[in-house]
């Protein structure tokens, strides 16, 4: 994988507007009688990647959920890119790229075909040259023409995240990005979103991984009881310390 | 409006390519339905006027389980690895989705049908050039592949969707297929589009009415 300004470079992406990339103010989402995420507050600012802890089952993909558009919240006003999902779903579609824990891939079509039919369902111009800038940037040039289901875990991976920076979103909305990928694309990866955020965009990660959370991210983020917390947001705690804060917000009952 | 139609071409071509690689659909639809064909054949060879009574009932069964048959893998490409997921976060209508997969599900109906047809005439001796006839067919389809669509939608988010979307499906249909088997009855009678005054606009009708509410509850059935 290489930086995505060849990307971005390529095909120039929308300018962010003024305010937050994703501003969230007291959202509630429920499952039956089962509440998930109750009087929760969130802002992501421009440039700035988040990432989001929690454990099994509190709630981070049900946020993810609502912030693509892919779920519709309960109470509360969500903002994304400066678009209100309820009113504007399509326009935020347009601005972020989502990689999921499916890959929304097609198995028996090749990786520059899937990436091909999501170019055009993008409305995208030249969707070919598109599709072979991503699966450049993704390090997959070489298996353009193979059948997805040919591929490895980790390389549908890679093309799935392919896939979700083809249209140059504003906003990557990432749940757990790095799960299947070997270490070298985990590194290529990071360097990608670091691209990513250098260019005035910004990414919501969630991961397991305290120390690549922490490392890559410019804020931590922790999803416990329906709410979150920064535990490490204080700009004058070291690295040791924040690490100290958000393991300890995680731990069960806190 | 060239808006709204890219996205259902896009859809409907990328369902054909799929198609053209698996080939899972068309074969299984066409064995089932020779299979209906054969049967009925040797069930029925000694009457001729038997057979034209019963023709279009035999012809509409076979057409009516096969596209079950094909409504029940409509969705199941889709959610296998989250491509619905994929298609609605795309920037485009749910009534788009919608009518691309119900135009492939179409399509793919009228493929089989178009094999079946002429093997179903020679078997059962009814001649299948008749303008009337491929009305009907066209039409009723139409009525299959667009309510056979939003149950393939419903159903697939369920553990049983192979039983639940027959259960769902049939009963909504019955006018259709009803529409449809009285209208080759009468097209294999000899009657003209004329004589056909009822049952063609009655499909018609039906076909519009779906047409306009299908993607209406479609668009219900995928939010969450």
């Amino acid at each position: 994988m290489v930086a995505p300004s060849s990307v971005i470079g390529t095909f120039p992406i929308e300018t962010p507007t003024s305010g937050e990339a994703i501003v969230v103010r007291g959202l509630e989402k429920s499952f039956g009688e089962w509440p998930v995420l109750w009087n929760l507050d969130l802002t992501v600012k421009w440039g700035e990647m988040v990432a989001l802890f929690g454990a099994n089952g509190v709630g981070k993909t049900t946020l993810l959920r609502i912030l693509s558009t892919q779920s519709k919240p309960d109470a509360g006003t969500v903002q994304v890119a400066g678009f209100n999902p309820r009113r504007n779903s399509q326009a935020i579609r347009r601005r972020v790229g989502v990689v999921a824990h499916q890959t929304f891939l097609y198995e028996d079509l090749t990786c520059r075909e899937n990436l091909i039919h999501y170019s055009r369902l993008f409305g995208l111009e030249d969707p070919r040259k598109r599709a072979d800038a991503a699966l450049l940037t993704l390090g997959l040039a070489n298996r353009a023409d193979s059948r997805v289901r040919t591929l490895s875990n980790g390389m549908q991976r890679r093309l799935s995240i392919a896939r979700a920076i083809l249209h140059s979103p504003q906003i990557l909305i990432l749940d757990e990005p790095v799960t299947g990928l070997d270490r070298e694309s985990i590194a290529s990866l990071q360097s990608l979103l670091k691209g990513w955020t250098d260019a005035g965009l910004s990414v919501i990660m969630t991961t397991h991984d305290l120390d690549l959370g922490l490392s890559w991210a410019h804020r931590a983020a922790v999803l416990s009881r329906g709410r979150i917390q920064f535990p490490g947001s204080d700009e004058y705690m070291d690295g040791a310390q924040v690490r100290r804060r958000v393991a300890s917000a995680l731990e069960p009952g806190s | 409006m060239i808006q709204f139609l890219r996205p259902i071409g896009v859809l409907l071509w990328k369902d054909i390519l799929l198609e053209i690689r698996s080939r899972e659909l068309i074969v299984s639809l066409l064995v089932f339905g020779l299979v209906v064909v054969v049967v009925f054949n040797f069930a029925l060879n000694s009457t001729p006027k038997l057979v034209t009574a019963v023709t279009p009932g035999i012809l509409w069964v076979a057409f009516a389980f096969a596209g079950v048959l094909a409504m029940n893998r409509a969705f199941v490409r889709e959610k296998e690895e989250g491509g619905l997921d994929g298609l609605l976060l795309s920037p485009i209508s749910r009534d788009s989705i919608f009518l691309g997969k119900a135009a492939a599900s179409f399509i793919f109906m009228l493929m089989v049908e178009a094999v079946l047809l002429p093997i179903f005439a020679g078997l059962l001796n009814f001649s299948p050039a008749s303008l009337e006839l491929l009305l009907t067919i066209v039409l009723a389809t139409l009525g299959f592949a667009i309510v056979g669509t939003l149950f393939s939608a419903i159903s697939v988010q369920t553990r049983s969707r192979e039983i639940l979307l027959p259960v769902l499906f049939f009963p909504v249909i019955l006018p259709v297929l009803v529409g449809a088997v009285e209208s080759t009855k009468q097209a294999l009678g000899g009657e003209t589009l004329v004589g056909l005054d009822h049952w063609l606009p009655l499909l018609g009708a039906f076909d519009a009415l779906f047409l306009v509410i299908c993607p209406w509850i479609f668009s219900m059935v995928v939010e969450e």
